[in-house]
């Protein structure tokens, strides 16, 4: 049985290629030999901890003009910076509401249990829109506004209808699933960590396949290290399939539906 | 010769085909099988692979079977171990013991052992002596990092000159994982790489192997240091897309191993690092197991 690949974390950063469209078009040179077939596409050329609303619109317009060149293998995710919540409120409706991207990047800008967070969160799950937080807990110290799983976990219990993805899954996995285990709208991304193997097997015994997607963190990191965490765990081949790409088929459905995308 | 892509080579006559192996994923079909990495009879010389227990977390196949049925399945023909055993271990002498013993036991020749040596211990050289002499092992394997010495040490310099003067490999271990990720109570520094050139330089016939290297040395100080002497590197913590490729524009092919840190990586990271970078058979049979196999066959030859 073939199982379709879909790639939940990709960035242009770290990719060769002077254009959006280039960069794009390098990862999907590298994503074609893997076998996977779409790539979740966030952040432009260029990365800001904290971005101002101009680095914010250009960023996202790096990452609308490149999925604008493959429509049918990429998804675009707004990036956007909770600290400056009416232009991230204005972004996600030129980006998803009326525009093509699916979902929402938040990385270190802002604590994801801060209240700024609460009507970007809010306007998202009215869209469909799937929200990604980047988190780690970093035994050398996270940056100022990086959020941990637990932060996460204060933001789902605040919005229980929206589906937010955890990425990275807290990078030290072992206490980041346990982190979001009580908490059904959480999904693990096991993207942008050292493919350490038992990873995910602990993923699938602790929140169940249908919680955990696969992602790469590509360009910073290679599809293979990452594959190799779905791959290469002692996983039954169901639960796999549902890792590789039938979990984010199933959660972007609602949001492709409306926007009168068939997948 | 014409350097065909792997793609293309899949058909040759003196390439086996490895369909690829990994447990359950051969009935992922042909979008997703990892079948293009081609193997030679040889099959692959791993050259970063650990026996017993890594000290903070039980792993699939840290049991010497079960890695030995992983390698097997994976086509691997050569797996050069060390002992994790050896990062914390006082009694190293026992270590290095029960790793020539694990390695006799289990896998009919396929495990080659690297003993641990800590050149801080009293009388280190005869742990050394052991290794060449007791356990005829190839080459040691060290972890500066968790031995609590510099790589200005002069214990380590007169470590690596004695190895070296008994023909030995010297493997030294970079990192072990990912330094955010280490448990509170076992915080390590990493090693500062800039004194290593001058002890290649100081060290005519040294054989030196990085290993989980590549968060630490990358770019011109990493080619610095492969020009120094005979210092060859692996990819198990190579990152970024068509990561083997982008290091090959500046690394000589003759110096980059396969090596997949396993069990505590999975073991098709390093595989599929093979399948995603755009390779030419020559460079996947280098990579694969030539390289490591010309740089063990000089292990007769000592100073």
């Amino acid at each position: 049985m073939k199982h379709e690949i879909w790639d939940v974390h990709c960035h242009l950063c770290g990719v060769p290629g002077t254009t959006p469209e280039a960069r794009l078009g390098k990862l999907l040179e590298y994503a074609d030999r893997m076998g996977i077939a779409r790539l979740c596409v966030s952040m432009g050329m260029t990365m800001e901890h904290d971005p101002s609303p101009e680095f914010m619109r250009r960023s996202n317009d790096e990452v609308l003009q490149a999925v604008k060149r493959f429509p049918d293998r990429a998804f675009g995710f707004v990036y956007l910076n909770p600290r400056h919540t009416q232009a991230s409120l204005d972004e996600l409706n030129r980006c998803v509401r009326d525009g093509p991207m699916v979902g929402v990047k938040l990385w270190v800008a802002q604590h994801c249990n801060n209240p700024s967070l609460d009507p970007i969160v809010a306007h998202a799950t009215e869209l469909k829109a799937i929200v990604t937080q980047h988190t780690w807990l970093k035994f050398t110290g996270n940056l100022p506004g990086e959020s941990t799983p637990m932060d996460l976990a204060e933001l789902a219990v605040r919005h229980p209808k929206a589906t937010l993805f955890c990425a990275h899954t807290g990078g030290n996995w072992e206490r980041g699933i346990r982190a979001i285990r009580p908490y059904p709208n959480i999904y693990a991304d096991i993207n942008g960590v050292d493919p350490t193997a038992g990873f995910t097997e602990m993923a699938v015994r602790e929140l169940g396949a249908e919680h955990v997607l696969y992602g790469s963190d590509a360009g910073g990191r290679s599809f293979a290290s990452q594959l190799a965490k779905v791959l290469g765990a002692e996983i039954p081949d169901s639960a796999r399939r549902l890792i590789l790409g039938e979990n984010l088929k199933r959660l972007l459905r609602p949001i492709l539906s409306e926007k009168g995308i068939k997948i | 010769m014409t350097h065909k892509q792997s793609a293309i080579s899949l058909d040759r006559r003196d390439f086996l085909k490895v369909a690829i192996a990994v447990a359950g994923v051969s009935s992922l079909g042909n979008a997703t099988a990892v079948r293009a990495v081609d193997a030679t009879s040889s099959g692959f010389i791993d050259t970063n692979v650990y026996l017993s227990r890594w000290p903070l977390r039980r792993l699939p196949c840290d049991d010497t079977a079960a890695l030995v049925a992983k390698l097997r399945g994976q086509n691997v023909t050569q797996a050069w171990v060390g002992s994790f055993d050896g990062l914390l271990h006082r009694d190293i002498a026992a270590v290095n013991a029960r790793l020539a013993d694990e390695c006799r036991r289990h896998g009919n020749g396929l495990l080659v052992p690297f003993g641990s040596v800590n050149p801080k211990f009293p009388d280190w050289e005869d742990d050394l002596r052991r290794c060449a002499e007791e356990h005829r092992m190839p080459g040691i394997r060290l972890h500066p990092s968790y031995h609590g010495y510099k790589l200005d040490d002069p214990d380590f310099a007169k470590l690596v000159q004695l190895a070296t003067k008994r023909g030995l490999i010297v493997q030294l271990a970079l990192a072990m994982e990912d330094r955010r990720m280490m448990h509170p109570l076992l915080q390590v520094e990493p090693p500062d790489v800039k004194p290593l050139a001058d002890v290649v330089k100081e060290t005519p016939g040294l054989r030196l192997v990085l290993l989980n290297a590549m968060t630490l040395l990358r770019g011109q100080p990493l080619l610095d240091l492969v020009k120094a002497g005979e210092v060859f590197t692996e990819i198990a913590m190579l990152e970024g897309v068509g990561g083997v490729a982008g290091l090959l524009k500046k690394m000589p092919l003759s110096r980059l191993l396969f090596g997949s840190y396993a069990p505590f990586f999975y073991f098709e990271s390093a595989l599929l690092k093979l399948k995603e970078s755009p390779l030419s058979d020559e460079q996947l049979r280098a990579i694969r197991c030539d390289n490591a196999w010309r740089l063990l066959a000089k292990k007769s030859q000592p100073n």
